[in-house]
């Protein structure tokens, strides 16, 4: 097999190809999955159909650590980092942002069901046409100039967290030749230990792009790539003004001795 | 565990008018004293530099203590929140303006946690940022003791003339950066052995 050409930009490669290249890997999974191998739960650092992982990510093993004091912790983010008004992107500007009027809400715990209280979320997005707000963006799509596209929340003492938005649309971009990314909405997180740092995207569901996208697709396992995806939930959405949808996130094991008063405190 | 965590995703290209925040990578200001500046390059296996990475440093203040102030997204430019976000420049560089860590307890060797996220890095790389001074409780370290030279080399910072730290950080190939994995954290380079 030729070598990949590893220019980001080059975009030279078809959709069949890439397709290809996904449903060998895709395969060999479960092959090995069949055979008791073990069940993988997170994206794949070295997935070679996305091209521009192929020189950035490590080739030597990472190294087993026991989480020291400050590993244990996380930064403090509160009211000063964050204005409540900030989790709302439609109203960033003078006018309405155009498009479909969205309410994604949902609750952050750890892999225990511990509630990840009081932490910063980050969100960006791309606009209703497909543009995001970045000079380095050359996509023709129009932009819309009350749309910045970012929002920040604090989370509620359940994990709870809401964002009013527009629905993002579907953007090309250079991996292959005709590549176009699911719609998404980027999501970054913070946990009680610094070690369940997360920066992910979530999807909306049905998406037609989902099977021809390596980057949702460098999660090899199904049930895995189906956690990203945020499910339309009726009672999320408000009469005569916006459509809901629901995402739970998981972040990741505390390795914290939790004490049967933190347990109290939620 | 009970709840199977939610899978990451690549920070992807476009986060560079929403990460990045006033004074980022400010952790003090640079003409208080103490400051010190910590700085280096981030590289790809060809050895070329990445002009779309972010990096994350969170550390103990110089005393050792974790600090749990609120603040980092609005600075006050005096209260030390011990983390911090900077972005590369066009040549891959990067530079944050923080405080020497102290020990978090007698004996242990000091270090700053940096992450790592990039467009084309599907999920973050952590690692650790030594100080080079204690060469006793570098020694005595549990995770540089385990590390083969070569390795080890890669998280002890260079102390420079002015008192900076130097810190160079390559995702990949010869002088591969040393990236640590946590329990209870999944992480997935390629496919399971």
């Amino acid at each position: 097999m030729a070598e990949p050409n590893t220019n980001p930009d080059a975009a030279v490669t078809s959709q069949e190809e890439i397709s290809q290249e996904i449903g060998t890997l895709h395969e060999k999974y479960r092959t090995s999955l069949q055979a008791g191998g073990p069940e993988e739960t997170t994206a794949r650092l070295n997935f070679p159909p996305y091209r521009s992982s192929l020189l950035r990510h490590p080739t030597k093993s990472l190294h087993h650590t026991d989480p020291e004091e400050i590993e244990l912790h996380s930064p403090a983010f509160g009211e000063r980092d964050v204005h409540a008004l900030e989790s709302d992107l439609t109203i960033q500007h003078n006018g309405e942002p155009l498009g479909e009027r969205i309410i994604v809400a949902g609750k952050v715990i750890d892999g225990d069901g511990r509630p990840v209280a009081g932490q910063l979320i980050e969100v960006w997005q791309a606009n209703a046409a497909g543009r995001y707000i970045h000079k380095r963006d050359q996509h023709p799509a129009p932009i819309d100039p009350n749309f910045t596209g970012v929002g920040r929340a604090i989370t509620g003492a359940d994990g709870s967290y809401s964002f009013t938005t527009i629905k993002p649309a579907p953007y090309p971009w250079k991996n292959h030749f005709n590549a176009w990314r699911p719609a998404h909405i980027h999501f970054s997180m913070f946990g009680t230990d610094f070690t369940q740092r997360i920066i992910t995207q979530m999807y909306f569901p049905g998406d037609p792009l989902f099977s021809l996208d390596p980057i949702y697709q460098s999660i090899v396992d199904q049930n895995a790539r189906d956690r990203l995806v945020a499910q339309y939930d009726h009672s999320v959405s408000q009469h005569e003004w916006a459509t809901g949808y629901r995402w739970d996130i998981v972040l990741s094991g505390s390795n914290r001795t939790w004490t049967e008063a933190d347990q109290e405190e939620h | 565990m009970k709840h199977i965590p939610t899978p990451a995703q690549t920070v992807g290209p476009f986060y560079g008018y929403a990460l990045p925040f006033k004074d980022g990578e400010n952790l003090i200001h640079p003409s208080r004293p103490g400051a010190v500046r910590l700085h280096g390059t981030v590289t790809d296996g060809d050895g070329a530099t990445i002009p779309d990475a972010l990096l994350e440093i969170w550390q103990p203040d110089a005393e050792g203590a974790i600090p749990q102030e609120t603040g980092s997204l609005v600075r006050d430019g005096y209260t030390f929140t011990g983390w911090g976000r900077a972005t590369v420049d066009n040549v891959g560089h990067y530079t944050f303006t923080t405080l020497n860590p102290g020990p978090t307890a007698p004996g242990k060797a000091p270090f700053i946690l940096l992450t790592v996220f990039a467009r084309g890095l599907m999920d973050r790389l952590h690692t650790r940022i030594y100080l080079p001074e204690d060469i006793q409780a570098l020694e005595n370290d549990p995770l540089l003791s385990s590390l083969e030279e070569p390795e080890r080399r890669t998280l002890i910072a260079e102390r420079e003339a002015d008192g900076g730290l130097r810190f160079d950080i390559r995702l990949q190939g010869e002088g591969q950066t040393a990236f640590l994995s946590y329990p209870r954290t999944p992480q997935q380079v390629g496919a399971a052995e």
